[in-house]
């Protein structure tokens, strides 16, 4: 029998010995080592990683003694939303109340762009264009399409704006609050540089501030000027990143939006430093509450719509933000997951690249193996965008679905009827940030008495 | 002929009704405008090559999209003057506020006496002829076209700059990030005095202009650019 000292140990007994650090993780350690090796930050898609409290530290407590159910199948339950009635001629009617948020052509491939336009399309609900601009591909395919204006006003036309069917004026996103877009070089194609009116191939830093309004006062003016563009027919959204969303929500109404869209820390992107993905704005969750608590107190709340995004995955997060309040949820990771992203069929050409299905978040590389995330042709032509929009609304027909047995177990004939009563949270955190009692306690905290 | 709309007796609503009428349409029409009284969003939208004079100072984002449109407005203008213009002209006989040509893809905006901060800023096309002064941080990321400046420019002229070009004929109190100043050949003093005929501003001398551009070093991201970022 080898000695304690010279035996050499093998695989399984040194993951029993080694002790990992809390403070230097391994994930902590690689990031030094890759810090120190390339001396610029990482900068990656998709959103944040860290685990924050979400959606899934609530439940919702369904019928009993004293809330009677829908019959599961057969009774109806409503799902149809209207977004935009505060002042457009022609507001938005959405037979989902999912929505596929802006993700821009540069991020996506023409084929990507295609496929949301379709698969929203056949779902009854509306896609967004995104920075860079409007490609006639995603209005020809797409039944409703929301128009960004964003800072860098890259493709910025009237034409555009008239065909829209409504506008959305991006003051910040989830991901990163205060941060521009960015585009990086290996992704400005011709094509792209052309609708961008920038030379191919640079990095591209898209303007974090919009260049003709600073303040409230001004965007007010501001959107009477789109108003006047686009004849009072189109409503108006104005989409914020969680950080001060009492106040920013307040400020969005008080601007004359017809629409706020919230996007929480957990909300996707295509390319921004991790350190901004993972360290500013708040969730979804507490600052879903907070939209909802402004527009109650200007008595605002169903008059102006809530379209609420960051981290929605499944029915159950629909369902939830619907009965925190929210008009309708927008998807972005998601969708692009349904689409064909990060498949395990694609596991030897993400290993190539230094990734693994269900990790791969490089998206600003351009080198992703099922064509979605890149600007290359011959990535591009691997994606199939009709069946790629039939995925996307399968999964949109399963979200509804979800949602509206979820509604039906609590007894409401239409999705929108669900409401914080029917829901309790499972931490104490959850229940502080989302406004609802512990389970099995009336306790809020933060509110009342203890 | 020239028909009179008096903004006295009518709304800015109706003003725009009326002059987007004309888009897509054959005939020229002209306006006169009246009483404009430093009102926002005045003629936004236009679409067609009418032909509108504004006898007054106006508010924010006059001209805001114009395609086509030669808008004149005999008075100063506020911000964002004929921001993200297409086509077209747009004349200020005084004074424009903040950003004005503010992202404008095309079409020649006329500032006969000074602009503010951030003229020209992310222009993507538009040509912009300042007779008198322009402000801090005109050009900000300034991605084409062309700013031609009879007077002094302001700090941080063209910071971030793209693919635009410059032409200053009086003092530059500063450059911004990656903007340099690069030699005036012959072919650049004509682009000036084409670019000032255009502008009916006569008297002015294309030699004496300096000119600015990008030198191209943010363009991409380089670990030894980090103390410009
Ligand atoms: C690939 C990609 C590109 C995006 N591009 C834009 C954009 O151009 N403009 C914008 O406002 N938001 C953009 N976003 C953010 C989304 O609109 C949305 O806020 C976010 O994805 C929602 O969170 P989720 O991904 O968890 O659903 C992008 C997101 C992704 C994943």
């Amino acid at each position: 029998m080898p000695t304690r000292k010279n035996r050499r140990i093998d695989r399984a007994e040194l993951r029993t010995r080694l002790r990992p650090s809390a403070t230097f993780s391994r994930e902590v350690i690689a990031e030094i080592q890759r810090a120190a090796d390339t001396g610029i930050y990482d900068i990656r898609g998709f959103g944040a990683k860290r685990r924050v409290p979400c959606f899934d530290d609530l439940l919702f407590l369904g019928a009993s003694m004293s809330r009677y159910p829908l019959e599961g199948y057969r009774e109806k339950c409503g799902t149809g939303v209207t977004l935009g009635t505060r002042y457009a001629s022609k507001p938005l009617e959405l037979k989902i109340p999912v929505t596929i948020a802006g993700m821009s052509f540069g991020a996506l491939s023409g084929p990507a762009k295609e496929a949301l336009g379709r698969g929203a399309t056949l779902a009854g609900t509306s896609t967004t264009t995104g920075d860079g601009g409007m490609t006639p591909e995603e209005r020809e395919h797409s039944e409703l399409l929301v128009y960004q204006l964003l800072p860098s006003r890259y493709g910025m036309n009237p034409d555009d704006l008239r065909r829209a069917d409504a506008i959305e004026i991006v003051v910040g996103q989830g991901a990163k609050p205060g941060g521009g877009g960015m585009l990086l070089g290996q992704k400005i194609s011709a094509r792209v540089a052309g609708m961008r009116d920038l030379p191919e191939g640079i990095d591209q830093r898209s303007a974090c501030r919009h260049p003709d309004w600073t303040g409230p006062d001004d965007l007010k003016i501001k959107i009477r000027e789109l108003r006047e563009i686009t004849n009072w027919e189109k409503p108006i959204y104005i989409k914020i990143g969680a950080a001060r969303t009492f106040y920013d929500t307040t400020l969005a109404v008080k601007a004359g939006a017809d629409v706020v869209v919230l996007d929480g820390m957990q909300g996707g992107t295509a390319a921004t430093q991790d350190v901004f993905i993972e360290h500013v704005g708040i969730p979804t969750l507490p600052a879903l509450r907070q939209a909802v608590e402004a527009l109650q107190e200007m008595d605002m709340h169903r008059k102006v719509q809530l379209v609420v995004s960051g981290g929605i995955r499944s029915g159950a997060d629909v369902a939830k933000a619907l009965a925190m309040g929210a008009d309708a949820v927008s998807i972005g990771v998601a969708a692009l997951i349904a689409l064909g992203d990060n498949a395990p069929a694609f596991e030897d050409e993400y290993n190539a690249l230094g990734s693994s299905a269900g990790y791969y978040d490089d998206w600003h590389e351009g080198r992703d193996p099922v064509g979605i995330s890149t600007q290359d042709d011959d990535l591009a032509a691997r994606f199939d965008p009709e069946l790629g929009g039939r995925r996307l609304a399968n999964y949109l027909n399963v979200l509804t679905l979800e949602t509206q047995t979820l509604a039906r177990a609590n007894g409401k004939s239409h999705v929108h009827n669900l409401e914080p009563e029917d829901l309790v949270a499972l931490t104490i955190e959850a229940a502080a940030m989302a406004g609802v009692p512990l389970a099995g306690t009336g306790w809020i905290p933060g509110r009342g008495t203890f | 002929m020239t028909q009179v709309f008096d903004l006295a007796a009518n709304s800015t609503r109706e003003l725009n009704q009326t002059l987007q009428r004309a888009n897509g349409g054959s005939a020229i029409e002209q306006w006169r405008v009246v009483n404009p009284n430093g009102a926002h969003n005045l003629a936004v939208g236009l679409d067609a090559p009418s032909r509108v004079e504004i006898e007054g100072h106006v508010g924010y984002y006059c001209a805001g999209m114009n395609k086509y449109a030669h808008i004149v407005v005999h008075g100063n203008a506020g911000p964002g003057l004929a921001e993200n213009m297409m086509s077209g002209l747009v004349r200020v006989t005084g004074s424009a506020s903040q950003y004005a040509g503010a992202t404008a893809h095309g079409g020649l905006l006329v500032i006969e006496g000074d602009a503010s901060s951030r003229c020209g800023i992310s222009m993507k096309g538009v040509d912009i002829v300042v007779q008198g002064a322009v402000g801090h941080m005109s050009a900000f990321m300034a991605q084409s076209g062309r700013l031609v400046v009879c007077g002094d420019a302001g700090e941080a002229l063209g910071d971030s700059l793209y693919e635009a070009r410059l032409y200053v004929r009086g003092n530059v109190a500063g450059l911004g990030a990656d903007c340099v100043e690069k030699s005036m050949k012959d072919k650049h003093k004509r682009e000036v005095e084409q670019l000032l005929a255009e502008a009916g501003i006569s008297g002015v001398d294309g030699a004496e202009f300096r000119r600015f551009g990008s030198a191209r070093e943010l363009y991409n991201f380089k670990v030894d650019n980090a103390h410009a970022y």
